[in-house]
């Protein structure tokens, strides 16, 4: 994954761009991205709760970290990272939270993993591994340490409230 | 007790946020832990998030106020809400209309929140008890009772430069009588656990039943602060007194002034904290109030963090309820 997001930074001539981790998950891929890359930007860390689409829904997440972003993303490139794409409703939310910090140059999006589900247009740069689920099956990353991709059934439905931030499991989308 | 909490949902969640009394350590602290998310807000460019966009909040102001009717209403628009600030005293129930009929009508028009201040105790608990379910009721101060907002950005802006409340000395100094801040401090920090809680007054202004509050009474200023953690200053609040408790603010000032020199008694590192608006010369020295150890206009930017998390806390639990209306009606959410 790291060669080919500096393949892709070269072919796009970007010398010190800013990464930024979606939490929890993604914090985690993106702090060891940061650290193969070398990147000399400090990594920043996005949480995505207050722009969620389904606050009206199911009411408030339960655990908020603030936003850190130590450099400013007005005209910079940026590479933000994810655990597990599937929805595309995270990145829609971060997308938008980026946007009300400032105008960056470029958006460029890396995640560990990727699998079928998708509800709306948005693909990712560079991605770990497709993951090809059956019926049920969900993919989630377990950490911070060690970093695993976990396979399994997904929860019945009913969640708990706020229980996955990323709207994994198939009681998430629209009925 | 907190099954029949009118504050609450049949499931514990926050529903309306009338008094920090019967509310539990772990909802505080969960106030506390969403405000230091909405505390980033702040830093963005565009300073607003998009939780309660669609939805109405009314400010219903009784009573006269600058400060908790702006940061609330910046607390409202930074969620997206739409705002409405009705100045009462200039309005219908001057014209004879009833509280209740003020609410219904504001009912009829779709507002989801009513932030309320009544110069009446138990102002707030009325609306909430009378209300359609579908409202959230916020108490913006009834009275002499209680300002719970008000408590929680105190108790958000000590744990910021504090950490936990296990060791701390918390010295509250001035009119405790008539203060409807200093009840809802006081009860916030015997339910988040600090060590010790003081009272320091004049005998005229301490309510009679501090002691059984487990409140150290102290008369002496430089007595009262020594060895404290944070000394939050109150606010001599003239209106509310009746009759001769003060021979002047002067002599309060030369007893019970905070100045650099009292302060010395307290831990060097101790916080000086003052709910606004101040009377300088009267309450406290303006050295103090601009001093190095003042946090009193970080307890301003604080207020708007707990406001944005208290609304939208009571907003999320209309959205739950909202779904498990439609729940019901629809038969099965996921047929």
């Amino acid at each position: 994954m790291a060669d080919e997001l500096r393949a892709l930074l070269d072919r796009r001539s970007i010398a010190s761009p800013l990464m930024i981790g979606i939490h929890t998950g993604g914090v985690w891929v993106a702090e060891r991205l940061h650290a193969r890359l070398g990147l000399s930007e400090p990594l920043g860390h996005l949480d995505i709760s207050f722009y969620r689409d389904d606050f009206t829904r199911i009411g408030m997440h339960p655990q908020v970290r603030p936003s850190h972003l130590p450099v400013s993303v007005e005209d910079r490139h940026l590479i933000l990272v994810d655990d597990v794409l599937q929805t595309g409703r995270t990145i829609r939310a971060a997308l938008n939270v980026l946007f009300d910090y400032g105008r960056p140059k470029s958006v460029i999006l890396a995640a560990l993993a990727e699998r079928d589900g998708r509800q709306l247009p948005i693909e990712p740069n560079v991605v770990g591994l497709h993951a090809r689920l059956e019926p049920g099956e969900q993919i989630k990353l377990a950490g911070p340490e060690p970093l695993a991709l976990v396979r399994g059934r997904a929860p019945a439905k009913d969640r708990p409230k706020g229980a996955d931030r990323s709207g994994g499991g198939p009681g998430e989308g629209i009925p | 007790m907190s099954a029949l909490n009118p504050q609450l949902d049949g499931h514990g969640n926050l529903k309306h946020f009338l008094t920090i009394e019967g509310l539990s350590r772990g909802l505080l602290t969960e106030i506390l832990d969403q405000s230091e998310g909405f505390l980033g807000v702040a830093r963005q460019a565009v300073k607003k998030v998009p939780l309660c966009r669609g939805k109405v909040v009314a400010n219903l102001f009784f009573e006269t106020s600058t400060r908790t009717r702006t940061t609330f209403e910046l607390a409202a628009k930074r969620l997206s809400a739409d705002v409405l600030n009705l100045n009462i005293a200039t309005s219908s129930t001057s014209k004879g209309e009833t509280l209740l009929d003020t609410l219904r009508n504001l009912e009829a028009m779709h507002v989801d929140m009513f932030v309320v201040r009544h110069a009446s105790s138990g102002a707030a608990h009325f609306i909430a008890a009378h209300a359609d379910p579908h409202v959230s009721i916020i108490n913006a101060g009834d009275g002499r009772h209680s300002h719970p907002t008000q408590g929680m950005l105190d108790m958000f802006t000590i744990r910021r430069h504090k950490g936990d409340f296990a060791n701390l000395c918390v010295a509250i100094v001035g009119d405790v009588l008539h203060s409807r801040v200093a009840r809802s401090q006081i009860a916030a920090l015997n339910v988040l656990g600090a060590a010790e809680v003081r009272v320091i007054a004049p005998r005229t202004l301490i309510p009679a039943e501090a002691e059984s509050l487990g409140l150290r009474v102290c008369y002496d200023l430089r007595e009262g602060v020594r060895g404290a953690d944070v000394v939050i200053m109150l606010r001599l609040q003239r209106e509310r007194m009746s009759g001769a408790l003060l021979p002047s603010e002067h002599e309060y000032y030369q007893l019970f002034g905070l100045t650099e020199e009292r302060l010395s008694t307290a831990k060097p590192d101790a916080i000086v904290m003052h709910p606004g608006p101040i009377n300088r010369g009267v309450e406290m020295d303006s050295a103090v109030a601009d001093g190095a150890r003042s946090v009193i206009l970080e307890q301003v930017s604080n207020g708007i963090a707990v406001r944005m998390a208290v609304m939208s806390m009571c907003i999320g639990t209309q959205n739950l309820r909202g779904q498990m209306r439609q729940g019901a009606d629809q038969g099965d959410l996921n047929g």
